[in-house]
């Protein structure tokens, strides 16, 4: 069987700066994938280039087959892609739901007709998907800042609320880069169930997360990279008796 | 109820209606009714304006040349050629939302100072055609506009008309339509925004990014909303032109193009009442200050600057802002 997201020989050069250096991989549908690595190794570089915010320098990303080459990361969307960043992206001139109903926005076919005279189309499929936004948000566990500003909340909870928007797009694949960034224990235990119970409903996970305990636990497979090359890739239980990685991690 | 009524979506529309037909009941002269039409056909152009400039975080500085372009389209299909003023306003804002189209796909890839190049280009270039084109526009020296009429019935500020068996002069006919019609505007900009159309625009200011990884075309709704912000203009331009019975090149001048930014910027961006508030201020001060006839582009700059410095929110949002900080703390007190 194909995979769901392959990755063949990927390159991303910054000037002389290589940051992602000829990583190949790929990722069945319904896994729990994550990418480790130490700072500056590249992983937020590879996520930008499988959701096509970067053009690679060489070789290319298949996303069911069919390469992203020519897609923009809104075509991608639609194909069921779907991500946070590690720098949040919250649009903060609206409120929390407003934010998790963009999610909802290739759901919604609205025409400038049925939204200009307000039609009962419109609002019909406006109540649907606040309510749906709702439910995203009581199973992230923001579901107390429904029409709170998003400039107004806290930090974990709009890390929470960017995985509810990134939910409310339906998507096949979600790429989460350091969600637990930033969060305490009690939070990160919180997303650990979190991404269990995203998995659950068979959507599939790429993670990028330097907490190991988090990764090693959640994860069927690892990507380890290290100044942009694979280091090692395989189980939890190849990944953590892997003499390279050991090295690396402890003080190679 | 007063509660109820802060909740409701169209509380400002419904504010403004109230002051739109109350106002005649405190002014009586024609040179008043005639200043308030004029700032309801400019506040029309601002509501649009708004919603690119405002809404969707994307700059325009040669607005007036689409405004321009809708009043001369109109002046010119009415007297030259005896199309009734509806069909020539409505054609020319098709014609309008065309040319706005094709310009607009490939300049609102730039961003910033890049854009406002641009669009300032895209004005110049509307004005100098029309001072250029002396056979159709009359040049310079501008033309005469017919008076604006609805298929045979006239609407003229030297008519009498009634109005539920009130006699009413021209100039408040004019008022009431004009009033009406900015009613109209607001009401479709604030369901446009109310609206996943509307929300998708707003991702594009907030985070370009966030808006494209959900699937949001991003440069489709920013073609979208400049389109729709030039049809604002133009439909508002047709009528400015029916309504003054008279219109030179300087209704697509730069200097009209930086008046519509610093009211949207004044009144507060992304505040369809803020904007209009905006606008009424900037009208109304000329009057006020007359002597300073010369110094107008300095003064609207200068209130330009000061309020990106000292108010980046804009009139409105600061004023809410600073009345519910009071309130709050009022009511920490009391507890
Ligand atoms: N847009 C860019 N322009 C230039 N250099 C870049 C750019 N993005 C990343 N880099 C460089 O590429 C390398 C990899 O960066 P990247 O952000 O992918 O690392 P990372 O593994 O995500 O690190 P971290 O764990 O700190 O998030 C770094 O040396 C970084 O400086
Ligand atoms: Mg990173």
């Amino acid at each position: 069987m194909s995979a769901l997201v392959e990755v063949n020989n990927l390159s991303k050069a910054f000037g002389g700066v290589h940051a992602v250096e000829d990583v190949s991989f790929s990722v069945e549908a319904g896994q729990v994938y994550s990418v480790i690595g130490p700072n500056g190794a590249g992983k937020t570089t590879l996520f930008n280039l499988i959701t096509g915010l970067y053009t690679p320098t060489s070789g290319e990303v298949k996303l069911n087959g069919e390469s992203i080459a020519k897609l923009q990361p809104n075509q991608l969307a639609e194909r069921g892609m779907c991500r946070t960043f590690q720098q949040m992206q919250i649009c903060m001139n609206m409120t929390a739901i407003e934010n998790v109903m963009l999610g909802r926005h290739l759901t919604l076919k609205s025409n400038l007709l049925t939204t200009l005279f307000r039609l009962p189309a419109l609002t019909r499929d406006e109540k649907a998907a606040r309510e749906k936004s709702a439910e995203l948000m009581e199973f992230v566990g923001c579901g107390e800042y429904l029409d709170t500003e998003a400039s107004a909340m806290s930090y974990g909870a709009l890390k929470r609320l960017e995985i509810a928007r990134a939910l409310a797009a339906e998507p096949k694949v979600v790429l989460l880069d350091e969600p637990a960034a930033g969060l305490n224990a009690v939070e990160t235990a919180a997303l650990e169930e979190l991404i269990r119970k995203i998995a659950e409903q068979g959507i599939t996970v790429m993670l990028v997360e330097h907490d190991m305990k988090l990764v090693m636990g959640i994860s069927d497979r690892l990507l380890v990279l290290n100044y942009g090359r694979v280091l090692a890739e395989g189980t939890p239980e190849q990944i953590r008796t892997n003499p390279d990685v050991i090295a690396a991690y402890l003080g190679g | 109820m007063i509660a109820r009524l802060s909740q409701f979506r169209l509380k400002g529309l419904v504010f403004l209606a109230i002051v739109v037909f109350a106002l005649p009941l405190f002014i009586s002269n024609p040179f008043h009714y005639g200043l308030a039409t004029q700032i309801a056909l400019i506040a029309g152009a601002v509501v649009g304006l708004n919603l690119l400039v405002g809404f969707a975080g994307q700059i325009s500085l040669g607005h007036a040349g689409f405004f321009g372009l809708g009043a001369y389209f109109s002046a010119i299909m009415t007297s030259n050629y005896g199309w009734s003023a509806i069909p020539a306003l409505f054609v020319g804002a098709v014609g309008v939302a065309i040319i706005a189209w094709v310009v607009g796909r490939p300049i609102l890839r730039l961003k910033g100072h890049y854009l406002s190049m641009a669009t300032l280009a895209v004005g110049f270039i509307i004005a100098i055609i029309l001072n250029n084109e002396r056979e159709l526009t009359g040049g310079p020296d501008g033309m005469p506009v017919p008076s604006f009429d609805v298929f045979g019935w006239e609407l003229s500020v030297f008519g009498q008309y009634s109005l539920f068996g009130m006699e009413i002069s021209g100039d408040l006919a004019w008022y009431l339509f004009a009033g009406m019609v900015l009613l109209v505007a607001v009401w479709l900009a604030q369901n446009l925004i109310d609206s996943p159309i509307g929300r998708a625009l707003r991702s594009v200011h907030g985070s370009e990014v966030a808006a494209s990884v959900v699937g949001v075309n991003t440069a489709k709704y920013k073609s979208l909303v400049f389109v729709i912000s030039a049809v604002y203009a133009s439909v508002m331009g047709a009528l400015y032109g029916h309504f003054h019975g008279f219109i030179t090149p300087s209704v697509a001048s730069f200097d009209f193009s930086i008046l519509l930014i610093t009211m949207v910027v004044l009144g507060g961006m992304g505040s369809t009442i803020g904007v209009i508030i905006g606008a009424v201020v900037l009208e109304l001060l000329p009057q006020l200050l007359a002597d300073f006839q010369e110094m107008e582009m300095v003064l609207f700059g200068l209130i330009l600057m000061l309020t990106m410095i000292f108010m980046p929110k804009g009139l409105l949002p600061t004023a809410a802002n600073l009345l519910a900080k009071r309130r709050s703390k009022s009511a920490g007190g009391d507890a």
